[in-house]
């Protein structure tokens, strides 16, 4: 932690510069060339790999804060600087991980091992096993599964990686995908050959098995036409670190005719700022099925995005927020139609308790060229007692006039009536207002699979007793 | 025998309102009493403030059952009791299977785990005997119900909870021939247990043909204006509620 006082320097001029953004170039990140260097270095990177992060570090000191959502002011970067660097040891002492994560991962039932894991406290939960038969399984089918660092240096697989890396959500998006582009580490890389229909949904191993992965993870996945797949990102644990930033990053190439299902429950713990960058191009023919469960995180911004590319593309969005205490979630989808005849579902639903405030952002874009396409945008929210705050912004950008958009909102409150109705049999009051918000949250909970929704729901009934991490 | 419930000179308002003015009612053990009185009368109004309503609230006089004092309870604490109210709109309630939530309440009411297996085996007698479509029990509580349909529910609910005492609020209200038929073998059921006590709030006499009444009463705008035996209903039925209307 040698470097303290001078990153906390830094990090005054990183808010002054949030004030004047004209004085960007003056601002330095605390993240040198050099730390970056050394990140390649200790990972092996390819020359263009590490060119790439030292690009995107001078793309990340020249691009300003993102400004139109909930503060960020909190986010301590010198902490971030000094975690991301190689060989520095920061690991977190098992006994200053605080009591509510501790509390959480018990009434979760995880091993105690996994939960060091989890907290960030040293040892990695060793997954390797469970990773290997699946990989075998899906390899004779074709599929590529494995972890994103190691693909890079397969020569099968590096050209389509250095080719797809980035390109759909470029360092250039917003200052926290330059930072991504800069320190990112672990992740996954799929490749599902053409016409290969994947009956098994695959899930993401790597989050822990590198430094900083969990934090700055990339997920890489690709469809070629006619192919099917379901990636299931799932935990319900609450992920916590020391340093704490979640800037991770996910692409998604979807093919002609192809369909890729993406679910990911997510739980970060209550310290966090999630900044994450979710994106998917669609061909034609082709579909992409969101199924999103965001909870944790004391502020996010999260707006998974579809570029519907090809004719007859498709994208649904399913999604569901938790905001409690303390936390301002920031969240929403965009679609981009930019091909005839496409269409777009999106269906989201959140939750607001204990003055937590969840603002839900749609954007939906139709090109000139999109006619005969199709946008439905529902978003419902529940808000479950005064303090708490519900937000819809939707935001339409429609540039032909042969197109079908629809837009509904409705903010409601949990009904006594029905609380009322669950206690007359036998349900506490806690207890039957979960039930109610599991109820509302079942968009999501019936497209998970049994396991991941029972998880979901577990996460529900802690969030409504208010004590997590 | 006991009593099993005892309303004492019970007054509860809705937001500075006064709909009950000194309501005195007991049930004993194994009893079946009913409850009438015109529309707005304050019967609905009893029945939410017996099982625990926060939105009734009770301003003087007390309920006690089973020789407690239960004014102060919340609803899952009376339930937990063995008091049951079998709803004149049963709430629906998405994301959660009839069956599901039936089980859970029963392991909420007991304390205890229930094996699915037996579980099953008693939702699939208790279901056949109201005639229920054994599909209903992996839909949506009460979700897209009909009227009937949820009226039944109710009653199915009722048989598995196994309350001691059932407050029936106008269960047989809407139903067709069939269904009423259907309804009071439920009841009769409830009432093969001698211990087990009934209160039937209903307009309608029908019901009430094929059941042994107890005691009936009278409520008229927010009081008891008659208490008497089983021939008290067919009173009513025959002249209504005229006579006491014109009391008031
Ligand atoms: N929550 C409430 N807020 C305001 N007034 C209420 C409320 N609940 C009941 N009331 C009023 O209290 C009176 C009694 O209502 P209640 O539902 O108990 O009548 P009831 O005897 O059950 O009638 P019905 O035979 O039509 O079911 C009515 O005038 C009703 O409008
Ligand atoms: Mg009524």
């Amino acid at each position: 932690m040698k470097e303290k006082t001078q990153v906390e320097h830094l990090n005054e001029s990183l808010y002054d510069f949030r004030f004047d953004e004209d004085d960007a170039d003056r601002f330095e990140s605390g993240i040198t060339p050099q730390i970056i260097r050394e990140i390649a270095e200790e990972k092996g990177d390819p020359d263009w790999m590490r060119d790439f992060r030292l690009k995107s570090l001078e793309i990340y000191n020249k691009t300003p804060m993102v400004d139109w959502g909930p503060s960020i002011e909190g986010l301590d970067m010198s902490q971030i600087v000094t975690y991301i660097r190689p060989k520095t040891r920061m690991r977190t002492d098992w006994n200053e991980v605080p009591d509510d994560i501790k509390s959480t991962f018990e009434r979760l039932g995880i091993p105690q091992a996994e939960r060091e894991s989890l907290a960030g406290v040293g040892a990695q939960y060793d997954s390797e096993l469970v990773y290997h038969n699946v990989r075998r399984e899906v390899a004779e089918q074709g599929v590529v599964y494995t972890d994103l660092e190691s693909a890079m240096h397969d020569e099968r697989w590096a050209d389509i990686i250095r080719t797809h890396f980035m390109k759909l959500v470029p360092p250039t998006d917003h200052k926290f995908a330059a930072l991504h582009g800069a320190v990112w580490s672990g992740g996954s890389f799929v490749y599902v050959p053409k016409g290969v229909h994947l009956d098994i949904p695959l899930q993401s191993y790597f989050r822990l098995n590198a430094k900083g992965a969990g934090q700055f993870e990339h997920t890489l996945i690709i469809l070629e036409e006619g192919s099917y797949l379901h990636f299931i990102e799932g935990c319900s644990a609450p992920k916590y670190f020391v340093a704490s930033l979640h800037a991770g990053c996910v692409e998604l190439y979807v093919g002609k005719n192809a369909t890729l299902r993406y679910s990911t429950v997510e739980n970060w713990s209550k310290n966090m700022y999630n900044l994450n960058t979710k994106r998917a191009i669609v061909e034609e023919g082709g579909k992409v099925e969101w199924v999103s469960g965001s909870f944790g995180s004391h502020v996010s911004y999260l707006y998974p995005m579809s570029i519907l590319h090809g004719r007859g593309a498709r994208a649904e969005f399913t999604g569901i927020t938790f905001a409690g205490e303390g936390q301002n979630l920031d969240t929403g989808a965009k679609i981009v139609h930019a091909a005839p005849d496409t269409s777009s579902y999106v269906n989201t639903r959140s939750i607001s308790k204990s003055g937590g405030i969840s603002t839900f952002r749609s954007a939906v874009q139709i090109n000139e060229n999109a006619h005969g396409s199709k946008c439905s945008v529902s978003c419902e929210s529940l808000m479950l007692d005064s303090q708490s705050r519900s937000d819809t912004i939707p935001a339409m950008d429609i540039r032909t006039n042969r197109a079908d958009v629809g837009h509904e909102a409705k903010i409601g409150r949990i009904s006594d009536e029905a609380v009322f109705y669950l206690m007359a049999r036998g349900l506490s009051e806690e207890d039957a207002k979960a039930l109610i918000v599991r109820g509302f949250a079942d968009n999501v909970s019936k497209e998970l699979p049994l396991e991941y929704a029972v998880e979901m729901n577990n996460l529900i009934g802690i969030e409504m007793k208010g004590s997590i991490g | 025998m006991a009593h099993l419930l005892e309303i004492k000179d019970l007054h509860v308002s809705v937001e500075e309102k006064e709909l009950l003015h000194g309501v005195s009612l007991d049930v004993k053990a194994g009893e079946t009493h009913v409850l009438m009185g015109p529309n707005g009368a304050g019967k609905s109004t009893l029945g939410y403030s017996v099982m625990g309503s926060p939105r009734y609230a009770v301003t003087s006089g007390s309920i006690v059952f089973d020789g407690e004092d239960i004014t102060a309870l919340s609803a899952d604490k009376r339930a937990k009791k063995g008091i049951f109210l079998s709803f004149q709109a049963p709430v629906e309630i998405p994301g959660i299977t009839l069956s599901s939530f039936l089980r859970s309440a029963l392991e909420q009411q007991t304390g205890q785990r229930i094996k699915l297996w037996d579980f099953k085996k008693r939702l699939r007698e208790t279901m056949a005997l109201l005639q229920m479509d054994e599909s209903y029990a992996e839909r949506e509580l009460n979700v897209g119900f009909s009227g009937g349909e949820k009226k039944k529910a109710e009653i199915l609910q009722l048989l598995m909870l196994r309350p001691k005492l059932a407050i029936l609020d106008e269960t047989d209200s809407g139903l067709d021939v069939d269904a009423v038929r259907t309804v009071s073998q439920g009841i009769h059921e409830f009432q093969k247990n001698p211990e087990n006590s009934l209160l039937i709030i209903t307009h309608n006499t029908r019901l009430l043909a094929s059941l042994s009444v107890d005691k009936a009463h009278v409520l008229v705008g927010g009081r008891i204006a008659a208490q008497g035996g089983a021939e008290l209903v067919d009173e009513i039925n025959a002249a209504g509620f005229e006579k006491y209307l014109t009391v008031e």
